[in-house]
C-alpha cells in the first residue's frame, strides 16, 4: 500500500550505504546539501520557531493564564476524551480486521482491503459533510435518532464519529504487514499444543505484533489530536460546549483572542514533537523484532 | 485439532472466524461505505439538473481550478525537493542528519491548523518577513503563494518517504559501472539512477496531490476567505455548509470525492504494476 509505505517509511537504515566522508565533498555535493538543508529549515524549522517565539513573546505569565483558563482546559479535555474513544474502538477494530485480512480468504477481500484506505484520501470537510448528511435531522439514520431524542450532529457523538472515521485505517495498515511477516507457524504450534483461540491470541499473536501495533496507535493518536476539518463541520463549532483543542486554536485566531491560540498551538506542537520521538524509537523496535 | 486444518486451508473457516469477519466488515460498511453512499444519493436526489447547476456555479469552478493548479504547482516543487532531500539523507553524511531525518515527519504529526498558524505568524502582514515581502509588493498570506506554501509543508514527508526506501535498497553496482565507463556523476544520475526511482517518485507525487486536493486546516488560515481568489474547493464546501446551501456543498463534495478516489485507485493500480515482487 502506497500510503502505508509513506507512513512507515524506512528512515533509520541510511548508514548502511557507504556514504561519502564528511569533508571530502566536491562542490556540487556541497551545493545540493546546502540547498536541501536550507529548504528543510525554511519549510519546517523556521515556521516552528516562529510559533514558539510568538507564544513566548509576552512572557510566561500570559501563556500560563491562557493555559489555565476554563475554556482551554475544557477544549483539551474534550480532545483527550475523543482520542481515548478513537484509540480503544479503532485498535480493537484494526487488530480484528488485520487478522481477518491476513488469515482468512473471502470473495470481497481486495475490495475490503481497498476500502480501509478511503479515509486517508477523503477531504476532512467532505467527511464532516457526509456525517451531517447521514446523521443530520433529515438523514437516513439521523431522523430516527433525533426522533428518539439523541443528537449526533452538532454534538459530541458526531465529533467522535468524525474522529473514528479519519483514524480508521491506521491500526489496520500498521498491523497487516507485521502479521504477514509473522506467519501462522507459531499460531498452529499453539493450537496443536492445545491452546484455545483466546489464549493463542493473547500469548502468541499479540506479543509478536506489539511494536507495530504501538507504532500505529501513536500515529492514530497524532491524527486524532490534530483532526480539525471534519470535527469543525460536524460540531457546528458552538463556543465552549463542543470545542476541541484545534477548534479552540481556530476560534482564537478568528475571534481575536490570539494568546489562547498561541498557547494551545504550542502545546499541540510540543506533544506532536514528543510523539515523533516515540515513533522513531518504536520504528527501530519494529525493525529489530523483524530481524530476530 | 481440526481447527489447525481449517486454518491452513484458509478457505472454510470456523464460526468465530466468520463472526470476526462479519463484525469487522459490518463496521467498515457502516463507518466508511454508508456515509459515502448517503452523500452520493443525497447529492443526486434533486435531479441531474440541480447537481450540474451546483457544480457549474462560477465560484465552484474557480475553486476547483484553484485547487488543482495549486496542487500541481506544489507537486512539481515537492517532487524536485523531496527527491533531493531523500538523496541527501541516503547518500551523504553530515552532522545533524539523524535529527533532520526524524523531523521530516513533523508535518504528519503537527495539527494542520497549527501549521496554518505557524505560516501566518511567519509570513503574515504583521510579521517581519511579511512586511519586507510586502514592501516589494509580494504577499504570501491571504494570497495564492500562501496556499502553495501550506500544501508544501503538509506533503513534504510524502515525497521523501516514498523515494527514500527505494534509494536505500538500490544496487549501486550499475552506478559504479556507469562511472567506470566514464559517465559523469550527473549523467549517471540522469540515465541510471533516476529511471529506477521514477515509480517511487510518481507514488510520492500521487500521495502529495491527493493530500493537497482535500487539505483544509492549514489552508483555511493562510488563504483568508476571498471567493474567486483564494477559495479552494474544501473551503468552498465549508462556506456553502455554513451559509446553508447544502445542495451546493454536497454536489461539489461529490466531485472532490470522485477526484480523491481517482487518485487513490490510480495509485493502487500503479503500485500493483510496479510492486517489487513483480520484478519490474
Amino acid at each position: 500500500m502506497a500510503i502505508n509505505q509513506a507512513l512507515t517509511g524506512e528512515p533509520n537504515g541510511f548508514n548502511r550505504m557507504s556514504a561519502s566522508k564528511w569533508g571530502s565533498l566536491p562542490i556540487g555535493r556541497w551545493l545540493l546539501m546546502t540547498v536541501v538543508i536550507g529548504w528543510f529549515a525554511v519549510l519546517i524549522l523556521v515556521p516552528t520557531v516562529a510559533l514558539a517565539r510568538q507564544a513566548f513573546a509576552a512572557g510566561l505569565a500570559p501563556l500560563g493564564r491562557a493555559m489555565a483558563s476554563d475554556e482551554f482546559l475544557r477544549a483539551f479535555g474534550m480532545t483527550i476524551g475523543i482520542t481515548l474513544v478513537a484509540v480503544v474502538v479503532n485498535t480493537i477494530f484494526g487488530v480484528c480486521f488485520a487478522l481477518v485480512l491476513v488469515r482468512q480468504r473471502f470473495w470481497c477481500k481486495t475490495l475490503a482491503d481497498g476500502l480501509v484506505d478511503l479515509p486517508f484520501a477523503i477531504s476532512p470537510v467532505v467527511t464532516g459533510l457526509m456525517l451531517v448528511v447521514l446523521y443530520g435531522p433529515d438523514g437516513w439514520i439521523g431522523r430516527y435518532l433525533e426522533a428518539g431524542g439523541f443528537k449526533v450532529v452538532y454534538a459530541l457523538p458526531g465529533m467522535i464519529l468524525a474522529t473514528l472515521f479519519v483514524t480508521l485505517p491506521f491500526v489496520v495498515r500498521g498491523v497487516v504487514p507485521v502479521l504477514q511477516e509473522f506467519g501462522v507457524d507459531q499460531v498452529e504450534a499453539a493450537y496443536i499444543l492445545g491452546a484455545g483461540r483466546w489464549v493463542t491470541f493473547w500469548r502468541v499473536t499479540l506479543p509478536s505484533i506489539r511494536w507495530g501495533l504501538a507504532y500505529s496507535v501513536l500515529l492514530l493518536i497524532a491524527r486524532s489530536l490534530g483532526e480539525f476539518g471534519a470535527v469543525m463541520v460536524v460540531s457546528g463549532n458552538l463556543l465552549g460546549h463542543t470545542q476541541t483543542a484545534t477548534l479552540y486554536v481556530h476560534d482564537g485566531i478568528e475571534g481575536f483572542r490570539p494568546e489562547g491560540a498561541y498557547a494551545a498551538s504550542l502545546l499541540l506542537a510540543a506533544v506532536s514533537f514528543f510523539m515523533l520521538i516515540g515513533m522513531g524509537t518504536l520504528r527501530k523496535r519494529v525493525k529489530t523484532s523483524k530481524q530476530t | 485439532m481440526a481447527r489447525v486444518e481449517t486454518k491452513r486451508g484458509g478457505g472454510d473457516t470456523g464460526l468465530p472466524d466468520l463472526a470476526l469477519r462479519g463484525m469487522t466488515l459490518g463496521y467498515l460498511g457502516w463507518m466508511v461505505v454508508l456515509p459515502i453512499v448517503a452523500l452520493g444519493y443525497q447529492a443526486l436526489a434533486a435531479g441531474p439538473q440541480a447537481f450540474l447547476d451546483a457544480v457549474l456555479d462560477p465560484q465552484a469552478i474557480h475553486a476547483l481550478k484553484l485547487t488543482v493548479v495549486t496542487a500541481l504547482v506544489m507537486v512539481v516543487i515537492n517532487v524536485v525537493m523531496g527527491t533531493a532531500t531523500a538523496w541527501v539523507l541516503v547518500r551523504y553524511e553530515f552532522p545533524g542528519k539523524r535529527v533532520m531525518n526524524a523531523l521530516i515527519d513533523l508535518p504528519f504529526a503537527v495539527p494542520t491548523v497549527v501549521t496554518g498558524l505557524m505560516l501566518v505568524l511567519l509570513y503574515g502582514p504583521s510579521s517581519v518577513l511579511g512586511t519586507i515581502l510586502g514592501q516589494y509588493g509580494f504577499s504570501v498570506i491571504y494570497a495564492q503563494p500562501g496556499i502553495v506554501l501550506a500544501l508544501l509543508f503538509v506533503s513534504y514527508p510524502f515525497a521523501i518517504r516514498s523515494v527514500q526506501p527505494v534509494l536505500l535498497e538500490l544496487d549501486r553496482a550499475e552506478e559504479e559501472a556507469a562511472a567506470t565507463m566514464g559517465a559523469s556523476g550527473w549523467l549517471t544520475f540522469w540515465r541510471v539512477t533516476l529511471p529506477t526511482l521514477v515509480p517511487a517518485i510518481i507514488t510520492g507525487a500521487g500521495l502529495s496531490f491527493g493530500r493537497a486536493l482535500g487539505e483544509f486546516g492549514s489552508v483555511i488560515l493562510v488563504a483568508g476567505n476571498q471567493p474567486m481568489k483564494t477559495k479552494t474547493t474544501p473551503l468552498y464546501v465549508f462556506g456553502e455548509i455554513e451559509s446553508g446551501n447544502k445542495q451546493g456543498a454536497m454536489a461539489v463534495s461529490l466531485v472532490l470525492l470522485a477526484l480523491s478516489l481517482g487518485v487513490l485507485i490510480f495509485l493502487n493500480l500503479y503500485q500493483r504494476r510496479w510492486s517489487p515482487e513483480d520484478g519490474h
